[in-house]
């Protein structure tokens, strides 16, 4: 099979997925307690005109699969519904919330990559001596300790010190003289929460990245480019790396699809009004239009990251297609 | 003798005795906290609410009165039996999914492995919030939640084991002989991915009380009863974080760190064991 087969066949798996989780969407939350009318009518801010309009627009008194059809339909014109919480369209609620999680999450990926890569590559290098002990030890340790709580300790850290606020983006109500001035608000806001997640998905990219590199470090061609008598460094950089890569870059799309969702404790820990800290507040709410929409995005990053894993890798490694 | 002779080696591991210790430590604080608390972990006291460590209560007590060392020791049971329940869910799913589709291959193969993808694709703890808040509080509720969405990924790699497995001469011959598909799936495969499995069965372990952790502190799943995550949320709720008030924050996270890095160095460990390549220079 041709590469143009490869890619039909994944962006058709994709299609499928993005289908069968619109489906599960649908069911899932029918199968909440209270159906969806009786939700719109606990609404004390909604009139019964308001109401009926809703019910008609959402085809809420059609039979269930009519109901199904609509909010497929629904679902790809991004019609959600409104918020039963913060009485506004649900796209209006959801798309600030994915910017302000974004600005959370790619310097935090980023710098968790890049550390990762780094630590893994100097353990790999070093293994089995107190370098690699250090860097696979923190790494593993880093995993095994719960976002929310070391989220806490920071914020500890932060009130015995008095330097830096512990919750949300902005200083609530403050008059900044500059954009410049409300930058740097957002800036201190931001370090607690990045250093938090930043730790949590370093360890993962470090271990990945070392056991990668040990597997390669031990094939014949590095062997074989040692004894040519090449520099360590230069066959770490023009054989080892480009090989050990492979595994990290997949792992790396499919993390940066899972993001968002893995971001929903240190959300909800620091109060960053990001996806993850809306689904926290929709579910205290029973917010179930906004949790509908807010899971369909989440699950979308999700396939759409894998997506990109697999063309990327079926790029950097041809034996991929063929298989 | 091959079994035996594995375990000698896994506690020459060093990571592999750490954690067998750590887990061996929770294990009796959860069945003896009731003979070692020095309280009732629900008694209140009006009297005596937010009191700093000292050596009648040395984490202190919470805002009720409550002892927070005895809710602290009390808080491993939950954690282990939530943590290997759940696990042991996941794993089991895994484990028949993975053989069945392995072992038949064709049209099961093709259908088990999409299900596996979508499970593998879906935002699990995202999920597990909503339908946690679904089923309300309860322990079995969160054992179920946290197992039947977690059996994804240790079906696809017993399936890719299975499926070279399935080509060898021995089970070739069993079949030659006559023997039932049950019979060589659970006699003559099943032994050969059980080491794998027992790594990943500890993965899972750890992955479970994590999760569990969460849950609570996001407010849903079993609330009610005594776990660390709870003191934790609690700490939060009441504003005792912000007060700062370490005692009541600082142990529980470390107890559910410890006991989470114990499974995983038990874990890596008998990953070490079958993938020696992973040792590196000689030190185990």
């Amino acid at each position: 099979m041709g590469w143009a087969g490869y890619l039909l066949k994944r962006v058709a798996f994709a299609a499928v997925s993005i289908f069968a989780i619109v489906t599960f969407d649908f069911f899932l939350f029918r199968l909440m307690p209270g159906n969806p009318i009786q939700i719109l009518y606990r609404s004390p801010a909604l009139s019964p005109a308001q109401i009926t309009s809703l019910k008609s627009q959402f085809g809420l008194n059609l039979p269930l699969y009519q109901q199904y059809l609509l909010f497929i339909r629904n679902s790809f014109t991004g019609n959600f519904g409104i918020s039963i919480n913060y009485l506004q369209p649900v796209s209006q609620v959801l798309f600030p919330a994915i910017l302000n999680s974004l600005v959370l999450l790619i310097p935090a990926n980023i710098l968790a990559i890049l550390l990762g890569v780094f630590a893994g590559r100097y353990a790999a290098w070093k293994r089995g001596g107190a370098a690699d002990g250090i860097i696979t030890g923190s790494s593993m340790a880093l995993f095994s300790i719960p976002t929310f709580w070391l989220g806490g300790i920071l914020i500890l850290v932060a009130i015995f010190t008095g330097t830096l606020p512990v919750s949300g983006m902005y200083t609530l109500g403050a008059a900044y003289p500059s954009p410049l001035a409300r930058f740097s608000d957002l800036l201190s806001h931001l370090i607690l929460p990045l250093i938090t997640l930043t730790l949590v998905l370093f360890g993962q990219y470090a271990v990945i990245m070392r056991n990668s590199l040990i597997d390669v470090l031990s094939e014949d061609y590095i062997i074989f480019a040692r004894s040519k008598g090449a520099r360590d460094a230069y066959v770490m950089r023009k054989h080892a790396m480009p090989n050990a890569s492979l595994p990290m870059i997949s792992i790396i799309a499919v993390n940066l699809g899972n993001t968002f969702a893995g971001a929903i404790l240190t959300e909800v820990v620091f109060s960053w009004p990001g996806i993850g800290y809306l689904i926290y507040e929709s579910i205290l709410a029973r917010d179930y239009p906004v949790l509908q929409a807010a899971f369909l995005i989440v699950a979308i990053a999700i396939v759409a990251a894998n997506v990109c894993a697999d063309l990327l890798y079926s790029l950097i490694d041809p034996r991929v297609r063929y298989s | 003798m091959r079994g035996t002779g594995l375990f000698i080696e896994f506690l020459h591991n060093r990571k592999g005795a750490a954690g067998l210790a750590i887990v061996a430590a929770f294990t009796f604080m959860a069945l003896f906290a009731p003979f070692i608390s020095p309280y009732n972990p629900t008694s209140t006291n009006p009297q005596a609410f937010l009191l700093p460590p000292s050596p009648s209560h040395p984490f202190g007590t919470d805002n009720l009165g409550q002892d927070l060392l005895s809710r602290d020791l009390y808080g491993a049971q939950i954690s282990l039996i939530v943590g290997l329940a759940a696990a042991g869910v996941a794993v089991a799913i895994g484990l028949v999914t993975g053989l069945v589709s392995g072992y038949f291959g064709g049209l099961v193969d093709e259908v088990i492995m999409r299900i596996v993808d979508f499970f593998i694709v879906i935002p699990a703890l995202v999920i597990m919030i909503v339908v946690a808040a679904l089923l309300g509080p309860g322990l079995l509720n969160v054992i179920a939640v946290i197992g039947f969405l977690s059996w994804a990924p240790v079906a696809r790699i017993i399936r890719s084991m299975v499926l070279s497995l399935r080509e060898r001469p021995f089970v070739e011959s069993a079949r030659a002989n006559n023997g039932g598909s049950l019979y060589i799936m659970f006699r003559h495969i099943f032994p050969n991915v059980s080491s794998v499995l027992y790594g990943n069965a500890m993965l899972a372990v750890s992955s479970a009380i994590f999760t569990q952790a969460a849950l609570v502190f996001l407010g849903v799943g079993n609330v009610t009863s005594i776990s660390w995550g709870g003191i934790i949320r609690e700490a939060y709720t009441t504003g005792a974080l912000t007060a700062g008030d370490m005692a009541w924050v600082v142990p529980p996270g470390i107890f559910i760190f410890t006991l989470i890095f114990g499974f995983i160095l038990i874990g890596y460990a008998v990953e070490e064991i079958m993938n020696p390549r992973l040792r590196g220079g000689g030190s185990g």
